[in-house]
């Protein structure tokens, strides 16, 4: 770094700088008032890395990097721009990939450019170089599977077979093995395609088993691999700036894992090996109950007059593009003067935080979507609940029934309600097979049609009852 | 070289002060906040542009290190953008209709 044209001591400030932006960028997500100053100081700590990177006295090729710079720019802008918010998680799960690859594929140069440099690749570079490479490839085709699900490419639900778990084990020692072996004879190069090849095929295998209904806590988990990639990174790199970034991601993505792992009262290992979702065979088919069901002209009749009425949206709500029309609906309750409250269960959805994201996409002011704890202890004096495109997270049965496949697994308590309505397409139990108690409630009432069409009726039938 | 015990000090700082600062952030702003990481861990880039510009690369570095720059550069920019676009539909009251 000391005969860079910045001088010795300029350039490391100016990663300084960068790490002491991405920190306050983050610390400023802690609140919707400052989070914008927050992607504003991000942006400026990447220039500053970026343009301190250029003036370094190695980097002699500029026509290269502006080509792929261009490039970059033209590709990222539109996804940014066009892509529409229910598209999130793919987005997410893409850039993860294209995150992940491109710190792989440094990885695998710095390898062979160590390798043709001497004996320059000590035990220790070794090891940060082949955790770097084996989370990148792994996390590259784990993302690319993630998104392939969420966009259903690929089917949504879980594909499992025999002895699963153990194929997806013995890959990844054969892959830990070869590195490991990589890691004492960096000088077998014929052993790091091998890795390589393990570590991409592990990545897809990881995800086969993995239904949609996990996919927040996988995409959290995917988030701090690529995070730790680049973090390994810097330790091949022997750059502080890259380490303190990808740390920073690499906890950010497990803690949000975490949380979502929690909000389902499961283990990590249960998310990744257990294949939550399938459909239970076993369970047989549940024997026909009688239900209550209303038309939307009832329903409106209800809403209007409720005081309070939690909303508690689903999937089910992103699938149908029903915010929009649920904003509709809030705008004339509230103007009537019923206080409606969205409840967002943490794993609502297919990512963390994708309901705020939608709802705050169709203008609902965010003090009014309120978390389930915050929520749960306010249910009885609910005059409403109404459950649109959720299912599990309402289920009684995750604390009634310790049997059930979701037992012990915290829940938006819509029961408790005074008068349930779930929007619901037909009487098909939820993502993860599971019967649903809450259905069959004598305070429950069935609204039977598509989400978004149904709310329409709604608001159009409240507008009349309004008028009238 | 020999820094690594000095960088697992830093790396091992940095993740505890990430568990805290994400332990502030509300829910609300989850999905935002995992796009800002991303682009936050584009910075990777450096990794790239040192491959990519270095003067006597062979084509292997030259071209690992191109495609690096692309990705990175793409989870940069997207990655901001996006963050940007979510948090500016975060409002707390009704906007006036206009």
């Amino acid at each position: 770094m000391t005969d860079s044209i910045l001088g010795g001591g300029v350039l490391p400030i100016l990663y300084m700088l960068a790490a002491i932006g991405f920190i306050l960028a983050i610390k400023w997500m802690n609140s919707p008032a400052t989070a914008r100053r927050g992607v504003i100081v991000g942006e400026i700590g990447m220039l500053l890395a970026v343009v301190g990177t250029l003036l370094r006295a190695e980097v002699v090729n500029y026509q290269w990097i502006l080509v792929a710079f261009v490039l970059g720019t033209a590709i990222g802008i539109p996804i940014a721009y066009i892509m529409p918010m229910t598209a999130v998680p793919q987005r997410t799960a893409f850039s993860h990939a294209c995150g992940a690859l491109a710190s792989a594929l440094i990885g695998t140069a710095e390898y062979y450019k160590g390798l043709r440099q001497g004996p320059t690749l000590t035990h220790v570079e070794m090891t940060a170089l082949i955790i770097e490479t084996l989370l990148g490839f792994l996390t590259f085709t784990a993302s690319l599977m993630a998104f392939g699900k969420l966009q259903e490419v690929l089917p949504q639900r879980p594909i499992t077979y025999k002895g699963q778990n153990f194929v997806n084990l013995g890959i990844f020692g054969a892959a830990a093995g070869v590195g490991l072996a990589l890691i004492f004879a960096p000088g077998q190069t014929y052993l790091f395609p091998i890795f390589t090849g393990l570590a991409l095929l592990f990545g897809i295998l990881l995800i086969i088993p993995i239904g949609g209904a996990d996919m927040p806590t996988v995409i959290a988990l995917l988030n701090s691999y690529a995070g730790l990639s680049a973090s390994a990174m810097g330790f091949v790199l022997n750059n502080k700036l890259l380490i303190v970034a990808g740390a920073l991601d690499g906890s950010s993505g497990f803690i949000l894992s975490v949380i979502m792992c929690r909000a389902m009262n499961r283990s990590f290992s249960n998310v990744l090996f257990g294949a939550f979702g399938q459909l239970q065979t076993s369970s047989g088919k549940v024997a026909e109950r009688p239900v209550r069901s209303a038309s939307a002209e009832e329903a409106a009749q209800i809403l209007e007059a409720a005081r309070t009425v939690v909303v508690i949206p689903g999937y089910g709500m992103a699938v149908a593009q029903a915010q929009h029309k649920l904003r509709e609906m809030f705008d004339i309750l509230t103007r009537r003067g019923v206080n409606v409250e969205f409840a967002i269960h943490p794993v609502a959805g297919r990512m963390p935080g994708h309901m705020n994201v939608l709802l705050a996409e169709a203008d609902v002011p965010y003090d009014k979507l309120r978390e389930m704890e915050d929520v749960n202890p306010e249910m009885p004096m609910a005059d409403v609940a109404l459950v649109i495109g959720a299912n599990d997270v309402v289920n009684p049965g995750a604390e009634t029934d310790p049997k059930s496949p979701i037992a012990g697994m915290p829940i938006i308590q819509a029961y408790k309600a005074h008068t349930v309505m779930v929007i619901k397409r037909s009487m098909n139990p939820g993502f993860a097979g599971i019967d649903n108690e809450l259905y069959y409630m004598p305070n429950t009432i069935m609204l039977f049609g598509d989400a978004k069409s149904f709310l329409a009726n709604i608001v159009k039938e409240l507008g009349a009852l309004v008028r009238a | 070289m020999g820094s690594y015990e000095f960088d697992l000090w830093v790396f091992m700082l940095a993740a505890f002060l990430g568990f805290q600062l994400i332990r502030g952030v509300s829910p609300l702003l989850h999905t935002p906040l995992m796009s800002l990481t991303n682009a936050i861990s584009a910075i990777a880039v450096v990794g790239a542009i040192l491959l990519a510009g270095e003067k006597d690369a062979s084509t292997l570095s030259r071209i690992l290190g191109f495609s690096a720059v692309v990705l990175a550069t793409l989870n940069v920019v997207s990655g901001y953008l996006i963050t940007d676009r979510m948090l500016k539909m975060f409002k707390r009251r009704e906007p006036e209709k206009k």
